[in-house]
């Protein structure tokens, strides 16, 4: 398993996208961290959180779309699934390996709440709560970013449906809105990844939610094991 | 060493393998033959557990490779059709992952370092995968399957994109390792195949055509002998003259080789060298060529083949 997890996260930085992607994520950072904290004159960063969840929507897709489509299209596959490895192990390998990337990208919050201690008094606490939420949340979309790839052998069919999957993701309270029964409105608005995040960004920290993250992103993986192994017997 | 029992695969509506059992002795190399599409890298994916049977079992050394997946893969080292080589690593680098994800026991860097050595491409150690040529990544992918020294090698086509020298090499180090491997070897080439391997299955259509040693499968197993004869004259004269031997089993007409000239297969349950002269010497015609034929595995292999699908 640490053999995947290294050279899955030495991929990263042997091709464009880790960088492209820690590049992104960094500028898009800055900026809002710029305008909404630096310029407006304020040691909160909730705002930058909260702009931050909707650039993650965009960027964990390109973390996560070559990890099983481009193995099946190389035929890399057959290394894999025939070494005395689980599939299991190569599932949970290439996501450690993706969140640790994920982890790297949110090292930037540590920067600006230096920056911060230069101008003002940031609030540790809520900047180590929203690395960890973000870090949390970013699993279950890299879960599912790793389950779709593992649907198609096609890396920009990966991208395309998980960046969809995600963009529906974040409308769900829009869509929870939408619908006329009470019961089934808090069903699918329990299904929010957004208003846990922003619980978080506000420092509000909830078991609960972390829960849900949690589970979402095992949910995630052991479907991503089971189509792997069904794929072995179709 | 390997035992294929009674293994069955659909692919939808297609039988890809159909009720195909054989084994493989301890230090045995085994060919294994085919047409395109015969099932033979089907075969090949469920012996290494790359993809699952619907029915059967397959035994590595004693070991179920669905039941005890770990020690059965241990055991194996695998060289499919295409080499499963990631393009952007450097060949040292790839072979070092390799050798983590099979979790050898060796000492990693001598143990990589031999086998370069011996598949002379310790020339190109440092160099990304992706710049490498077919014959390069040919050898990086057989590199691979050599690592941890498995005992049993699975090889798809191992010569292909190799120079006439490098496959001589391949044969030569294929012959080596089948002194202490077991080895399925599937290839195209037959004069391969003749020259390294100790068995034969030939596989069509998802059935077991024909298997056995090469000896049984090219000579004494037969009951017919195969002589290909030019006889200048006319073809339906020279037809009725050669049916009229006794012994003969099928006259086949091949065409017209030369101008007046028509070469035939004649399969005959002795040999009927003599007869046949006597036969042609009575007539005007003239023997132009006559060889034994159905000698070489290409025959019997095409025989087989063209005679299963019928």
């Amino acid at each position: 398993m640490y053999a995947i997890f290294r050279r899955e996260l030495g991929s990263y930085f042997t091709s464009p996208v880790g960088y492209v992607v820690a590049a992104a994520f960094m500028i898009f950072n800055g900026v809002f961290f710029y305008v909404q904290c630096l310029y407006n004159g304020t040691s909160s960063m909730s705002t930058v959180f909260q702009s931050m969840f909707f650039i993650l929507l965009f960027l964990i897709p390109l973390i996560t779309m070559r990890l099983f489509a481009e193995d099946k299209h190389n035929r890399t596959d057959q290394a894999l699934l025939t070494s005395p490895v689980s599939i299991g192990a190569i599932v949970c390998a290439k996501f450690l390996s993706a969140l640790v990337l994920l982890v790297i990208c949110l090292s930037a919050y540590i920067i600006d709440g230096i920056i911060l201690s230069f101008v003002g008094s940031p609030d540790w606490g809520v900047i180590i709560g929203n690395i960890l939420a973000m870090a949390l949340m970013g699993s279950s979309f890299i879960a599912i970013g790793i389950f779709i790839s593992s649907l198609t052998e096609s890396v920009i069919i990966a991208a395309v449906l998980s960046f969809a999957v995600n963009v529906l993701i974040s409308m769900v309270d829009t869509i929870a809105s939408t619908i006329p029964w009470d019961w089934m409105k808090g069903i699918v608005s329990s299904l929010s990844f957004q208003s846990k995040y922003n619980s978080f960004s506000l420092g509000i920290i909830s078991f609960a939610d972390i829960i849900f993250f949690l589970s979402a992103a095992a949910l995630f993986l052991f479907l991503t094991d089971r189509m792997i192994d069904r794929r072995r017997w179709a | 060493m390997i035992e294929v029992r009674n293994v069955s695969k659909r692919y939808g509506r297609h039988q890809a393998l159909d009720n195909i059992s054989f084994k493989v002795k301890k230090g045995d190399i085994l060919g294994f033959l085919g047409p395109n599409g015969a099932g033979k890298s089907t075969t090949m994916n469920i012996i290494t557990g790359y993809i699952s049977c619907d029915s059967g079992e397959v035994l590595i050394d004693g070991k179920n490779i669905l039941d005890e997946p770990k020690e059965a893969k241990s055991r194996i080292g695998y060289l499919p059709e295409i080499p499963p080589l990631y393009n952007e690593m450097t060949v040292r680098k790839y072979l070092e992952f390799m050798f983590r994800l099979k979790r050898i026991k060796l000492p990693m860097d001598e143990h990589i370092s031999k086998i370069c050595t011996d598949l002379s491409i310790d020339d190109v150690g440092e160099r990304i995968i992706n710049h490498l040529s077919k014959g390069y990544r040919q050898r990086i992918g057989l590199a691979q399957a050599l690592l941890g020294d498995p005992p049993v090698l699975i090889l798809d086509e191992p010569s292909v994109g190799l120079d006439p020298a490098q496959i001589i090499e391949m044969r030569n180090l294929i012959r080596k390792l089948g002194e202490n491997h077991t080895v399925i070897l599937s290839s195209h080439v037959l004069t391969e195949i003749q020259a390294v391997c100790d068995n034969i299955v030939m596989i069509n259509n998802g059935k077991i055509a024909a298997a056995g040693s090469i000896d049984h499968l090219m000579g004494t197993g037969r009951d017919t002998t195969i002589v290909r004869i030019i006889i200048e004259g006319r073809e339906q004269g020279i037809m009725s003259a050669l049916k009229g031997i006794d012994g003969i089993i099928r006259v086949t007409s091949l065409g017209e080789t030369e101008r007046g000239c028509y070469e035939f297969r004649i399969e005959s349950k002795k040999d009927i060298r003599r007869a046949v002269s006597r036969a042609v010497a009575r007539t005007d015609y003239a023997i132009m060529l006559m060889q034994p034929a159905g000698q070489s595995l290409e025959d019997i292999y095409l025989e087989i083949i063209s005679g299963n699908n019928n």
